[in-house]
Protein backbone atom coordinates (compact mmCIF):
# COMPACT_ATOMS: atom_id res chain seq x y z
CA UNK A 1 0.00 0.00 0.00
CA UNK A 2 0.77 3.76 -0.78
CA UNK A 3 1.88 5.05 3.06
CA UNK A 4 0.82 8.69 1.31
CA UNK A 5 -1.89 10.10 3.70
CA UNK A 6 -4.80 11.24 1.99
CA UNK A 7 -4.65 14.94 2.75
CA UNK A 8 -1.17 15.44 1.24
CA UNK A 9 0.08 18.34 -0.60
CA UNK A 10 -1.30 19.11 -3.86
CA UNK A 11 2.07 17.81 -5.49
CA UNK A 12 1.91 14.33 -3.50
CA UNK A 13 -1.48 14.17 -4.68
CA UNK A 14 -0.65 14.62 -8.26
CA UNK A 15 1.99 11.64 -7.74
CA UNK A 16 0.40 9.31 -5.72
CA UNK A 17 -2.54 9.32 -8.82
CA UNK A 18 0.42 9.14 -11.66
CA UNK A 19 1.64 5.95 -9.13
CA UNK A 20 -2.26 4.96 -8.55
CA UNK A 21 -2.42 4.98 -12.57
CA UNK A 22 0.62 3.41 -13.31
CA UNK A 23 -0.49 0.55 -10.93
CA UNK A 24 -3.70 0.29 -12.35
CA UNK A 25 -2.09 -0.88 -15.62
CA UNK A 26 -0.42 -4.32 -14.57
CA UNK A 27 -3.59 -4.42 -11.99
CA UNK A 28 -5.80 -4.10 -15.26
CA UNK A 29 -3.59 -6.77 -16.70
CA UNK A 30 -4.21 -8.92 -13.77
CA UNK A 31 -7.79 -8.43 -13.43
CA UNK A 32 -7.92 -9.52 -17.57
CA UNK A 33 -5.44 -12.33 -16.81
CA UNK A 34 -8.13 -13.97 -13.59
CA UNK A 35 -10.98 -13.49 -15.53
CA UNK A 36 -9.81 -15.24 -18.77
CA UNK A 37 -8.61 -18.21 -15.82
CA UNK A 38 -11.97 -17.56 -14.64
CA UNK A 39 -13.64 -18.41 -17.97
CA UNK A 40 -10.98 -20.79 -19.31
CA UNK A 41 -12.98 -23.95 -17.78
CA UNK A 42 -16.09 -22.77 -18.88
CA UNK A 43 -15.16 -22.48 -22.45
CA UNK A 44 -13.31 -26.02 -22.54
CA UNK A 45 -14.43 -27.44 -19.85
CA UNK A 46 -13.63 -31.13 -20.83
CA UNK A 47 -10.09 -31.76 -21.82
CA UNK A 48 -9.58 -34.47 -24.57
CA UNK A 49 -6.67 -36.47 -25.29
CA UNK A 50 -4.21 -35.35 -28.16
CA UNK A 51 -5.28 -36.36 -31.23
CA UNK A 52 -2.83 -38.43 -33.71
CA UNK A 53 -3.21 -39.24 -37.37
CA UNK A 54 -2.60 -43.10 -36.58
CA UNK A 55 -6.18 -43.26 -35.75
CA UNK A 56 -5.79 -45.29 -32.34
CA UNK A 57 -5.25 -42.56 -29.69
CA UNK A 58 -4.85 -45.01 -26.89
CA UNK A 59 -5.14 -42.33 -23.45
CA UNK A 60 -5.90 -45.64 -21.43
CA UNK A 61 -3.10 -47.80 -22.56
CA UNK A 62 -5.06 -50.72 -23.18
CA UNK A 63 -3.30 -52.42 -26.11
CA UNK A 64 0.29 -52.70 -26.00
CA UNK A 65 2.59 -51.20 -28.76
CA UNK A 66 2.25 -54.15 -31.73
CA UNK A 67 -1.55 -54.70 -30.81
CA UNK A 68 -1.78 -50.68 -31.39
CA UNK A 69 0.34 -50.75 -34.53
CA UNK A 70 -1.41 -53.53 -36.52
CA UNK A 71 -4.95 -51.83 -35.41
CA UNK A 72 -3.75 -48.54 -36.79
CA UNK A 73 -2.71 -50.23 -39.90
CA UNK A 74 -5.92 -51.70 -40.47
CA UNK A 75 -7.77 -48.16 -39.39
CA UNK A 76 -5.47 -46.63 -42.42
CA UNK A 77 -6.31 -49.17 -44.91
CA UNK A 78 -10.13 -49.38 -44.12
CA UNK A 79 -9.94 -45.28 -44.58
CA UNK A 80 -7.66 -45.64 -47.75
CA UNK A 81 -10.45 -48.64 -49.13
CA UNK A 82 -13.60 -46.38 -47.93
CA UNK A 83 -12.94 -42.98 -47.52
CA UNK A 84 -14.41 -43.11 -44.07
CA UNK A 85 -12.52 -42.36 -41.50
CA UNK A 86 -13.38 -44.82 -38.46
CA UNK A 87 -10.45 -43.93 -35.08
CA UNK A 88 -10.67 -45.68 -32.10
CA UNK A 89 -10.00 -43.90 -28.14
CA UNK A 90 -9.66 -45.27 -25.77
CA UNK A 91 -10.45 -42.79 -22.40
CA UNK A 92 -9.05 -42.93 -18.91
CA UNK A 93 -11.66 -40.42 -17.76
CA UNK A 94 -14.95 -39.25 -18.56
CA UNK A 95 -14.56 -36.67 -16.04
CA UNK A 96 -17.92 -37.30 -15.23
CA UNK A 97 -19.86 -37.03 -18.46
CA UNK A 98 -21.92 -39.61 -19.93
CA UNK A 99 -19.87 -41.08 -23.03
CA UNK A 100 -22.50 -39.65 -25.18
CA UNK A 101 -22.31 -36.62 -24.46
CA UNK A 102 -18.42 -36.85 -23.65
CA UNK A 103 -18.44 -39.01 -27.67
CA UNK A 104 -19.96 -36.02 -29.39
CA UNK A 105 -17.60 -33.39 -28.33
CA UNK A 106 -14.58 -35.63 -28.64
CA UNK A 107 -15.70 -36.17 -32.41
CA UNK A 108 -15.84 -32.49 -32.85
CA UNK A 109 -13.16 -31.67 -30.99
CA UNK A 110 -10.76 -34.32 -33.08
CA UNK A 111 -12.70 -33.00 -36.31
CA UNK A 112 -13.12 -36.70 -36.98
CA UNK A 113 -14.37 -37.57 -40.92
CA UNK A 114 -13.88 -35.38 -44.02
CA UNK A 115 -16.14 -32.47 -45.44
CA UNK A 116 -19.46 -35.25 -45.86
CA UNK A 117 -18.90 -35.62 -42.24
CA UNK A 118 -18.31 -39.28 -42.51
CA UNK A 119 -16.60 -40.30 -39.41
CA UNK A 120 -16.84 -42.61 -36.89
CA UNK A 121 -15.28 -43.28 -33.57
CA UNK A 122 -15.20 -46.01 -30.93
CA UNK A 123 -14.62 -45.23 -27.46
CA UNK A 124 -13.54 -46.88 -24.79
CA UNK A 125 -13.76 -45.57 -21.20
CA UNK A 126 -12.40 -48.66 -19.20
CA UNK A 127 -12.24 -46.26 -16.00
CA UNK A 128 -16.38 -46.39 -16.03
CA UNK A 129 -16.84 -49.57 -18.11
CA UNK A 130 -18.65 -47.98 -20.84
CA UNK A 131 -17.78 -48.44 -24.80
CA UNK A 132 -19.62 -46.10 -27.30
CA UNK A 133 -19.63 -46.23 -30.85
CA UNK A 134 -19.99 -42.02 -31.71
CA UNK A 135 -21.37 -41.76 -35.53
CA UNK A 136 -21.14 -38.68 -37.86
CA UNK A 137 -23.70 -36.98 -39.19
CA UNK A 138 -22.14 -38.43 -42.82
CA UNK A 139 -22.47 -42.11 -41.91
CA UNK A 140 -26.20 -42.02 -39.69
CA UNK A 141 -27.23 -43.95 -42.47
CA UNK A 142 -25.18 -46.81 -42.34
CA UNK A 143 -23.75 -47.45 -38.84
CA UNK A 144 -27.58 -46.95 -37.38
CA UNK A 145 -27.86 -46.66 -34.04
CA UNK A 146 -29.21 -50.10 -34.20
CA UNK A 147 -26.42 -51.56 -35.83
CA UNK A 148 -23.96 -49.98 -33.66
CA UNK A 149 -25.77 -50.75 -30.91
CA UNK A 150 -25.64 -54.66 -32.09
CA UNK A 151 -22.13 -54.69 -32.24
CA UNK A 152 -21.36 -53.57 -29.10
CA UNK A 153 -23.45 -56.13 -27.88
CA UNK A 154 -22.30 -59.08 -29.74
CA UNK A 155 -19.21 -58.05 -30.70
CA UNK A 156 -17.33 -55.49 -27.53
CA UNK A 157 -19.17 -56.32 -24.81
CA UNK A 158 -19.17 -59.92 -23.97
CA UNK A 159 -15.05 -60.25 -24.92
CA UNK A 160 -14.70 -57.15 -22.47
CA UNK A 161 -16.24 -59.04 -20.02
CA UNK A 162 -13.91 -62.09 -20.27
CA UNK A 163 -11.31 -59.24 -19.79
CA UNK A 164 -10.01 -59.24 -23.47
CA UNK A 165 -9.84 -55.65 -23.98
CA UNK A 166 -7.84 -55.76 -27.46
CA UNK A 167 -10.01 -58.70 -29.04
CA UNK A 168 -13.10 -56.53 -28.44
CA UNK A 169 -11.72 -53.22 -29.31
CA UNK A 170 -10.54 -55.23 -32.31
CA UNK A 171 -13.72 -57.24 -32.94
CA UNK A 172 -15.95 -54.36 -33.20
CA UNK A 173 -13.68 -52.24 -35.43
CA UNK A 174 -13.52 -55.75 -37.76
CA UNK A 175 -17.07 -55.15 -37.67
CA UNK A 176 -17.56 -51.51 -38.55
CA UNK A 177 -15.32 -51.96 -41.05
CA UNK A 178 -17.34 -54.43 -42.64
CA UNK A 179 -20.08 -52.03 -42.32
CA UNK A 180 -18.01 -49.00 -43.69
CA UNK A 181 -16.37 -50.84 -46.73
CA UNK A 182 -17.64 -49.90 -50.42
CA UNK A 183 -17.07 -51.69 -53.18
CA UNK A 184 -13.79 -50.51 -54.62
CA UNK A 185 -14.97 -48.66 -57.82
CA UNK A 186 -17.83 -47.13 -55.74
CA UNK A 187 -14.78 -45.63 -53.32
CA UNK A 188 -12.93 -44.41 -56.08
CA UNK A 189 -16.22 -42.87 -57.72
CA UNK A 190 -16.72 -41.23 -54.20
CA UNK A 191 -12.94 -39.89 -53.70
CA UNK A 192 -13.02 -38.02 -57.23
CA UNK A 193 -16.50 -36.50 -56.39
CA UNK A 194 -15.50 -35.26 -52.92
CA UNK A 195 -12.43 -33.62 -54.51
CA UNK A 196 -14.46 -31.90 -57.35
CA UNK A 197 -17.23 -30.60 -55.15
CA UNK A 198 -17.06 -27.41 -54.22
CA UNK A 199 -16.36 -27.03 -50.45
CA UNK A 200 -19.78 -27.70 -48.68
CA UNK A 201 -21.13 -24.17 -47.23
CA UNK A 202 -21.26 -24.61 -43.00
CA UNK A 203 -24.12 -21.34 -43.13
CA UNK A 204 -25.98 -18.43 -44.85
CA UNK A 205 -22.70 -16.49 -44.67
CA UNK A 206 -21.02 -17.64 -47.89
CA UNK A 207 -23.91 -17.25 -49.94
CA UNK A 208 -23.65 -13.48 -48.68
CA UNK A 209 -19.90 -13.21 -48.60
CA UNK A 210 -20.17 -14.62 -52.35
CA UNK A 211 -22.52 -12.23 -53.33
CA UNK A 212 -20.04 -9.17 -52.07
CA UNK A 213 -17.27 -10.97 -53.86
CA UNK A 214 -19.22 -10.30 -57.26
CA UNK A 215 -20.64 -6.89 -56.97
CA UNK A 216 -17.62 -6.02 -55.81
CA UNK A 217 -15.46 -7.52 -59.00
CA UNK A 218 -18.40 -6.35 -61.21
CA UNK A 219 -17.77 -2.81 -60.05
CA UNK A 220 -13.95 -2.33 -59.36
CA UNK A 221 -12.81 -5.06 -61.81
CA UNK A 222 -15.24 -5.56 -64.97
CA UNK A 223 -16.35 -1.83 -65.14
CA UNK A 224 -13.42 -0.18 -64.79
CA UNK A 225 -11.59 -2.61 -67.50
CA UNK A 226 -15.06 -2.05 -69.08
CA UNK A 227 -14.30 1.69 -69.23
CA UNK A 228 -11.13 1.59 -69.76
CA UNK A 229 -10.86 0.04 -73.26
CA UNK A 230 -14.00 1.75 -74.32
CA UNK A 231 -12.23 5.50 -73.73
CA UNK A 232 -9.03 4.15 -74.53
CA UNK A 233 -7.56 5.45 -71.40
CA UNK A 234 -4.39 4.51 -69.93
CA UNK A 235 -3.70 3.85 -65.99
CA UNK A 236 -0.68 3.07 -64.46
CA UNK A 237 -0.06 -0.73 -63.85
CA UNK A 238 -1.10 -1.44 -60.43
CA UNK A 239 -3.74 0.81 -60.60
CA UNK A 240 -7.52 0.06 -59.52
CA UNK A 241 -7.86 -3.22 -62.00
CA UNK A 242 -5.46 -5.36 -60.87
CA UNK A 243 -5.38 -5.93 -57.37
CA UNK A 244 -8.99 -7.13 -56.32
CA UNK A 245 -8.24 -9.84 -58.99
CA UNK A 246 -4.75 -11.02 -57.24
CA UNK A 247 -7.05 -10.73 -54.16
CA UNK A 248 -10.24 -12.37 -54.64
CA UNK A 249 -9.73 -14.41 -57.73
CA UNK A 250 -8.61 -17.68 -56.08
CA UNK A 251 -11.26 -17.43 -53.39
CA UNK A 252 -13.95 -17.07 -55.31
CA UNK A 253 -13.20 -19.51 -58.00
CA UNK A 254 -13.21 -22.47 -55.48
CA UNK A 255 -16.64 -20.93 -53.59
CA UNK A 256 -14.48 -22.17 -50.28
CA UNK A 257 -15.31 -18.34 -48.56
CA UNK A 258 -17.84 -20.12 -46.02
CA UNK A 259 -16.40 -22.74 -44.08
CA UNK A 260 -13.15 -21.69 -42.20
CA UNK A 261 -10.14 -23.61 -41.76
CA UNK A 262 -10.16 -27.10 -42.47
CA UNK A 263 -7.18 -26.62 -45.68
CA UNK A 264 -5.61 -29.03 -43.79
CA UNK A 265 -8.19 -31.90 -43.50
CA UNK A 266 -5.96 -33.89 -45.97
CA UNK A 267 -8.95 -35.92 -46.99
CA UNK A 268 -8.48 -37.82 -50.46
CA UNK A 269 -4.72 -38.12 -50.92
CA UNK A 270 -1.68 -37.25 -49.10
CA UNK A 271 -1.46 -39.80 -46.67
CA UNK A 272 1.23 -39.78 -44.81
CA UNK A 273 -1.27 -40.61 -41.36
CA UNK A 274 -4.36 -42.04 -41.88
CA UNK A 275 -6.01 -38.71 -42.94
CA UNK A 276 -8.95 -39.25 -40.06
CA UNK A 277 -9.20 -35.54 -39.19
CA UNK A 278 -11.07 -33.22 -41.67
CA UNK A 279 -14.52 -32.92 -40.50
CA UNK A 280 -16.17 -33.10 -37.25
CA UNK A 281 -19.91 -32.90 -37.59
CA UNK A 282 -21.07 -35.62 -34.79
CA UNK A 283 -25.34 -34.86 -33.34
CA UNK A 284 -25.54 -37.61 -31.42
CA UNK A 285 -25.75 -40.43 -33.34
CA UNK A 286 -25.00 -44.18 -32.50
CA UNK A 287 -25.19 -46.29 -29.55
CA UNK A 288 -23.86 -47.22 -25.98
CA UNK A 289 -23.10 -50.07 -23.92
CA UNK A 290 -21.38 -50.70 -20.84
CA UNK A 291 -19.83 -54.21 -19.18
CA UNK B 1 -0.03 12.69 -55.10
CA UNK B 2 -4.27 13.41 -56.54
CA UNK B 3 -6.25 10.01 -56.34
CA UNK B 4 -7.67 9.58 -59.81
CA UNK B 5 -11.67 11.04 -59.51
CA UNK B 6 -13.07 7.73 -60.27
CA UNK B 7 -10.98 5.28 -57.24
CA UNK B 8 -12.83 8.07 -54.97
CA UNK B 9 -16.04 7.27 -56.22
CA UNK B 10 -15.03 3.75 -56.22
CA UNK B 11 -14.03 4.31 -52.61
CA UNK B 12 -17.27 5.58 -51.36
CA UNK B 13 -19.43 2.43 -51.85
CA UNK B 14 -16.50 0.16 -50.63
CA UNK B 15 -16.40 2.38 -47.40
CA UNK B 16 -19.67 2.26 -47.36
CA UNK B 17 -20.10 -1.85 -47.60
CA UNK B 18 -17.46 -1.83 -44.74
CA UNK B 19 -19.35 0.76 -42.62
CA UNK B 20 -22.77 -1.17 -42.77
CA UNK B 21 -20.97 -4.72 -42.33
CA UNK B 22 -19.25 -3.39 -39.16
CA UNK B 23 -22.83 -2.56 -37.98
CA UNK B 24 -24.49 -5.96 -38.40
CA UNK B 25 -26.71 -5.87 -41.42
CA UNK B 26 -25.06 -9.22 -42.36
CA UNK B 27 -23.83 -10.83 -39.34
CA UNK B 28 -27.20 -10.04 -37.63
CA UNK B 29 -29.20 -12.19 -40.21
CA UNK B 30 -26.77 -15.02 -40.47
CA UNK B 31 -26.62 -15.66 -36.86
CA UNK B 32 -30.30 -15.53 -37.04
CA UNK B 33 -30.57 -18.30 -39.93
CA UNK B 34 -27.85 -20.37 -37.90
CA UNK B 35 -30.47 -20.05 -34.71
CA UNK B 36 -33.16 -21.38 -37.59
CA UNK B 37 -31.74 -24.07 -38.74
CA UNK B 38 -30.46 -25.30 -35.19
CA UNK B 39 -34.07 -25.17 -34.56
CA UNK B 40 -35.08 -27.13 -37.21
CA UNK B 41 -32.48 -29.88 -36.13
CA UNK B 42 -34.46 -29.83 -32.48
CA UNK B 43 -37.78 -30.60 -34.45
CA UNK B 44 -36.58 -32.72 -36.44
CA UNK B 45 -34.54 -34.84 -33.60
CA UNK B 46 -38.39 -34.69 -31.39
CA UNK B 47 -39.92 -35.71 -35.01
CA UNK B 48 -37.83 -38.60 -35.41
CA UNK B 49 -38.45 -39.53 -32.08
CA UNK B 50 -42.45 -39.81 -32.73
CA UNK B 51 -41.92 -41.50 -35.13
CA UNK B 52 -39.97 -44.19 -32.84
CA UNK B 53 -42.64 -44.33 -30.47
CA UNK B 54 -45.44 -45.69 -32.80
CA UNK B 55 -42.94 -48.96 -33.55
CA UNK B 56 -42.29 -49.07 -29.26
CA UNK B 57 -46.01 -49.33 -28.94
CA UNK B 58 -46.41 -51.80 -31.80
CA UNK B 59 -44.06 -53.97 -30.49
CA UNK B 60 -45.03 -54.03 -26.60
CA UNK B 61 -48.55 -54.68 -28.33
CA UNK B 62 -47.43 -57.43 -30.75
CA UNK B 63 -45.54 -59.64 -27.35
CA UNK B 64 -49.14 -59.64 -26.48
CA UNK B 65 -48.60 -57.02 -22.88
CA UNK B 66 -51.41 -55.66 -20.92
CA UNK B 67 -49.84 -52.33 -20.24
CA UNK B 68 -53.30 -50.77 -21.77
CA UNK B 69 -53.34 -47.52 -19.43
CA UNK B 70 -49.57 -46.87 -20.55
CA UNK B 71 -49.74 -47.55 -23.69
CA UNK B 72 -52.62 -44.92 -24.32
CA UNK B 73 -51.04 -42.54 -22.35
CA UNK B 74 -47.69 -42.70 -24.44
CA UNK B 75 -50.17 -42.55 -27.87
CA UNK B 76 -52.29 -39.78 -26.63
CA UNK B 77 -48.67 -37.69 -25.70
CA UNK B 78 -47.74 -38.47 -28.85
CA UNK B 79 -50.33 -36.95 -30.68
CA UNK B 80 -50.20 -34.06 -28.88
CA UNK B 81 -46.81 -33.39 -29.17
CA UNK B 82 -46.62 -33.82 -32.59
CA UNK B 83 -49.22 -31.41 -33.09
CA UNK B 84 -47.82 -28.81 -31.05
CA UNK B 85 -44.87 -27.31 -33.87
CA UNK B 86 -43.78 -24.24 -34.03
CA UNK B 87 -42.52 -21.75 -36.86
CA UNK B 88 -39.03 -20.65 -36.63
CA UNK B 89 -40.28 -16.87 -36.80
CA UNK B 90 -42.32 -17.46 -33.60
CA UNK B 91 -39.10 -18.33 -31.91
CA UNK B 92 -38.71 -15.01 -30.14
CA UNK B 93 -42.12 -15.81 -28.40
CA UNK B 94 -41.57 -17.82 -25.30
CA UNK B 95 -45.14 -18.64 -24.43
CA UNK B 96 -44.85 -20.65 -27.94
CA UNK B 97 -41.35 -22.23 -27.28
CA UNK B 98 -42.59 -23.00 -23.47
CA UNK B 99 -46.03 -24.65 -24.94
CA UNK B 100 -44.02 -27.08 -27.03
CA UNK B 101 -41.17 -28.08 -24.98
CA UNK B 102 -44.41 -29.12 -22.04
CA UNK B 103 -45.64 -31.01 -24.17
CA UNK B 104 -42.28 -32.53 -25.79
CA UNK B 105 -41.33 -33.08 -22.13
CA UNK B 106 -44.45 -35.17 -21.29
CA UNK B 107 -44.33 -36.89 -24.26
CA UNK B 108 -40.31 -37.65 -22.90
CA UNK B 109 -42.14 -38.93 -19.35
CA UNK B 110 -44.66 -40.93 -21.14
CA UNK B 111 -41.89 -42.92 -22.91
CA UNK B 112 -39.94 -43.36 -19.33
CA UNK B 113 -43.11 -44.55 -17.71
CA UNK B 114 -43.49 -47.42 -20.70
CA UNK B 115 -39.77 -48.37 -20.85
CA UNK B 116 -40.23 -48.69 -16.85
CA UNK B 117 -43.39 -51.02 -17.47
CA UNK B 118 -41.38 -52.99 -20.09
CA UNK B 119 -38.28 -54.09 -17.34
CA UNK B 120 -41.32 -56.43 -15.51
CA UNK B 121 -41.22 -58.58 -19.27
CA UNK B 122 -37.98 -60.03 -19.40
CA UNK B 123 -38.67 -61.88 -22.60
CA UNK B 124 -39.60 -58.42 -24.05
CA UNK B 125 -36.43 -56.88 -22.91
CA UNK B 126 -34.29 -59.61 -24.71
CA UNK B 127 -36.50 -59.46 -27.54
CA UNK B 128 -34.01 -58.54 -30.30
CA UNK B 129 -36.21 -56.53 -32.20
CA UNK B 130 -37.13 -54.35 -29.02
CA UNK B 131 -33.37 -54.00 -28.09
CA UNK B 132 -32.72 -52.16 -31.59
CA UNK B 133 -35.69 -49.70 -30.63
CA UNK B 134 -34.69 -49.08 -27.55
CA UNK B 135 -31.08 -48.57 -29.28
CA UNK B 136 -32.56 -46.09 -31.43
CA UNK B 137 -34.76 -44.53 -28.75
CA UNK B 138 -31.48 -43.87 -26.93
CA UNK B 139 -29.59 -42.58 -29.85
CA UNK B 140 -32.89 -40.22 -30.28
CA UNK B 141 -32.83 -38.68 -27.07
CA UNK B 142 -29.18 -38.35 -27.48
CA UNK B 143 -29.29 -36.32 -30.62
CA UNK B 144 -32.12 -34.21 -28.90
CA UNK B 145 -29.90 -33.60 -25.97
CA UNK B 146 -26.94 -32.14 -28.66
CA UNK B 147 -29.30 -30.76 -31.19
CA UNK B 148 -30.71 -28.81 -27.90
CA UNK B 149 -27.51 -27.53 -26.60
CA UNK B 150 -26.70 -26.43 -30.55
CA UNK B 151 -29.49 -24.53 -30.57
CA UNK B 152 -29.06 -23.10 -27.08
CA UNK B 153 -25.53 -22.39 -28.74
CA UNK B 154 -27.10 -20.52 -31.51
CA UNK B 155 -29.55 -18.47 -29.78
CA UNK B 156 -26.94 -16.91 -27.28
CA UNK B 157 -24.63 -16.18 -30.14
CA UNK B 158 -27.63 -14.40 -31.75
CA UNK B 159 -28.97 -12.65 -28.30
CA UNK B 160 -25.44 -11.43 -27.34
CA UNK B 161 -24.60 -10.40 -30.66
CA UNK B 162 -28.12 -8.19 -31.21
CA UNK B 163 -27.48 -6.42 -27.96
CA UNK B 164 -23.57 -6.26 -28.03
CA UNK B 165 -21.97 -3.02 -30.23
CA UNK B 166 -21.64 -2.81 -32.85
CA UNK B 167 -24.04 -5.28 -34.30
CA UNK B 168 -26.46 -3.69 -32.72
CA UNK B 169 -26.79 -0.41 -34.38
CA UNK B 170 -27.65 -2.77 -37.33
CA UNK B 171 -29.90 -5.15 -35.36
CA UNK B 172 -32.20 -2.41 -34.10
CA UNK B 173 -32.26 -0.19 -37.07
CA UNK B 174 -32.37 -2.56 -40.16
CA UNK B 175 -33.78 -5.87 -38.90
CA UNK B 176 -35.45 -4.92 -35.75
CA UNK B 177 -34.37 -7.89 -34.03
CA UNK B 178 -36.20 -9.50 -31.44
CA UNK B 179 -33.96 -11.89 -28.85
CA UNK B 180 -34.54 -15.71 -29.12
CA UNK B 181 -35.86 -17.99 -27.06
CA UNK B 182 -33.64 -20.90 -25.47
CA UNK B 183 -34.65 -23.60 -25.15
CA UNK B 184 -35.15 -24.99 -21.13
CA UNK B 185 -35.90 -27.98 -19.43
CA UNK B 186 -39.76 -26.67 -17.82
CA UNK B 187 -40.07 -29.40 -15.83
CA UNK B 188 -37.58 -31.23 -13.45
CA UNK B 189 -35.70 -34.21 -15.70
CA UNK B 190 -37.77 -33.25 -18.74
CA UNK B 191 -34.45 -33.12 -20.56
CA UNK B 192 -33.01 -36.47 -19.09
CA UNK B 193 -33.01 -38.85 -21.57
CA UNK B 194 -35.76 -41.81 -20.50
CA UNK B 195 -33.61 -44.43 -18.51
CA UNK B 196 -32.50 -47.29 -21.42
CA UNK B 197 -30.84 -49.96 -20.17
CA UNK B 198 -29.78 -52.60 -22.49
CA UNK B 199 -30.02 -55.40 -19.82
CA UNK B 200 -26.72 -56.73 -20.27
Amino acid sequence: MHSSPPFGLSLSKARVSASARRATIPLLFLLLALLLLALAPAAGAQSFPKFNDSGVIDAANLLDPAQEQALSQKLIAQKRASGRALVVATIPDLQGYDIADYGYRLGRAWGIGDKQDQGALLIVAPADRKVRIEVGYGLEGILTDALSSQIIRRDITPRFKAGDMAGGINAGVDSLSSLLALPPDEARAQAAKAEADARRQDDGGGAIIAFWIVLFVVFFVALPLLSRMRGGRRYRSGGIGSPPIIIWGPGSGSGGWGSGGGWGGSDGGGFSGGGFSGGGGFGGGGASGDW
Amino acid sequence: MPVPRHLRIALLPLTAAFALSACGINSVPTAEEAAKAKWADVQAQYQRRANLIDNIVATVKAAGKQEQDTLTRVTEARAKATSVQINADDLSDPAKVAQYQAAQAQLGQGIGRLLATVEAYPDLKTNENFLQLQSQLEGTENRIAVAIRDYNGAVQDYNTRIRTFPDAIGAKLIHGAKPMTPFQAVTPGAEEAPKVDFGN
